[in-house]
């Protein structure tokens, strides 16, 4: 019972078996995160390092967490403020950090193919916290967790990828792991933000965001990635929000208990109002509890794949 | 594969047991019983079902805990171990625990369900129950209160319990060369 990757930079490079491996882990975590003593010693004779070469709050702060519930020691590393902005390469930031003996790398950097890159040059477990527009595999993960919490087995549900899918690694992540696990996927969104050819992911296309609503079970919201754009992809936030945004108005007229997501952080009022983000179907802040389960689980499976080299 | 007890054997065992735990905790005000995962649970469902039908009036609170991630193994470079469900919708701060697992072999799972326990709180008072006892094999320095039977075999053979429930008949079984 064991993970088929030594890295996780993506979930392009997992089985269907990893996945539900890492998601019955999770469970067991999640449980241990109930208790009055929410640690276990597990990882104690481990060293994580979080390297961050871009900004992010929730993923540093639940991966942080994730780490030391497994009693691991953990060390944070903030582009800004360190010897990167002397020119340091990453290779050479990553090999001085692992000369001091630190076991796995969680890292998150704005160039795609950034933890591949590094996977070749150390030995270290490397876990992909989000690398340029490619994959952000953890984030997948714990949404098809919070999902099969709420539905049960994904096999045939119906998943809907509303929003920024150009440039959103969580679609990406996410378009693969729904589809490995059986789930019908499909991705909306104004022209404009959606990929050429990406029905060759195996999901479906679609410009009509009430027309998706009517179609699916969840709907996984994605933030407008204002500062990925260079061009102007639509005319304004506002135009977005009119015909792209979901307001409770939107969710009262499709007649149905759609299960509302988004990875955060929201704007509140582009892709999602206030009282969806609030509401009763919006499953936002137990994705977040999630995550530090999700984020364990991938933790201990890769740590017990160490090996045994002296 | 040598059956070791049968079914008729292990059922009067396991009502010793149950009168033993009696004898000892009399109504069972402050104590509760915790089965360790994965195979110690079958044990403790039916030395909990015995005592309910010894003791119908009488509610024992049972619960059970899982050592996946207190094992001194993690990184020894054998497979990873799938953790199953604690359950425990009780405080175990003051009470006297009766920690039951079916075969005592090294006592390294007990000593992790030690670890597992103390941080759900401080108990009064922590017994162990097992099934089998291999007497010489321990590896640090745990012994139980209660014994089904004592067994002794060398290392490379494996005392397993088998249930009728699991898989399909009550038996104890010896695996392994000679």
């Amino acid at each position: 019972m064991s993970l088929s990757v030594k890295h996780l930079l993506g979930i392009k490079d997992l089985l269907p078996s990893d996945i539900e491996l890492i998601l019955k882990t999770a469970e067991k975590f999640k449980e241990v995160l109930q208790r009055p003593i929410k640690k276990v010693p597990t990882l104690r004779d481990t060293s994580i390092v979080n390297l961050f070469f871009e900004n992010s709050t929730r993923t540093r702060i639940s991966f942080e967490l994730a780490e030391k519930r497994l009693s691991a020691d953990t060390i944070n590393f903030a582009a800004s403020g360190s010897s990167v902005s002397k020119g340091e390469t990453l290779i050479d930031t990553a090999k001085n950090i692992l000369s001091m003996k630190v076991d796995m790398v969680v890292m998150r950097h704005s160039a795609t193919g950034a933890p591949h890159f590094l996977a070749n040059h150390i030995n270290a477990s490397i876990v992909n916290a989000g690398d340029g527009i490619n994959e952000h595999p953890t984030q997948a993960l714990l949404d098809a967790f919070s999902m099969t919490e709420k539905l049960g087995n994904l096999k045939g549900k119906k998943i809907a990828i509303i929003g920024d899918i150009m440039h959103s690694r969580v679609a990406l992540s996410n378009i693969y792991c729904l589809t490995k696990l059986g789930a019908e996927v499909i991705v909306c969104g104004p022209p404009t933000l959606i990929p050429k050819h990406i029905e060759t992911l195996g999901v479906k296309v679609s410009y009509d965001v009430r027309k998706t609503l009517e179609w699916c079970d969840v709907a996984n919201v994605l933030r407008i990635q204002l500062e990925r754009q260079n061009k102007p992809l639509f005319s304004s936030l506002r135009e977005y929000s009119m015909y792209y945004g979901i307001s409770k108005s939107l969710l009262d007229a499709v007649k149905k208990d759609i299960v509302i997501m988004h990875p955060g952080p929201i704007n509140r009022g582009v892709e999602l109002s206030s009282d969806v983000a609030d509401s009763k179907q919006s499953i936002i802040l137990d994705q977040v509890e999630n995550g530090v389960a999700v984020r364990m689980a991938v933790l201990y499976l890769l740590a017990g794949k160490k090996d045994n080299l002296i | 594969m040598k059956s070791l007890y049968a079914q008729q054997e292990l059922d009067i065992t396991l009502t010793r047991l149950a009168h033993q735990l009696i004898e000892n905790h009399l109504d069972f005000s402050d104590t509760v019983i915790i089965g360790l995962q994965p195979r110690g649970v079958f044990l403790s469902d039916r030395i909990h079902q015995k005592l309910q039908q010894l003791l119908p009036e009488i509610h024992i609170p049972y619960g059970k805990l899982d050592i996946t991630f207190y094992r001194d193994d993690f990184n020894s470079g054998g497979s990873l171990h799938q953790a199953q469900e604690t359950q425990l919708d009780f405080s175990v701060s003051g009470k006297k625990v009766i920690l039951i697992d079916d075969v005592l072999y090294t006592g390294r799972s007990i000593r992790a369900g030690l670890d597992a326990l103390l941080d759900f709180g401080r108990p009064e008072h922590v017994e162990l129950l097992v099934l089998i006892d291999r007497r010489f094999s321990r590896e640090v320095p745990i012994q139980p209160d209660y014994v089904g039977m004592s067994v002794d075999v060398i290392n490379n053979q494996k005392v397993k319990v088998l249930w009728k429930e699991h898989e399909g008949k009550d038996e104890v079984v010896m695996i392994g060369t000679k």
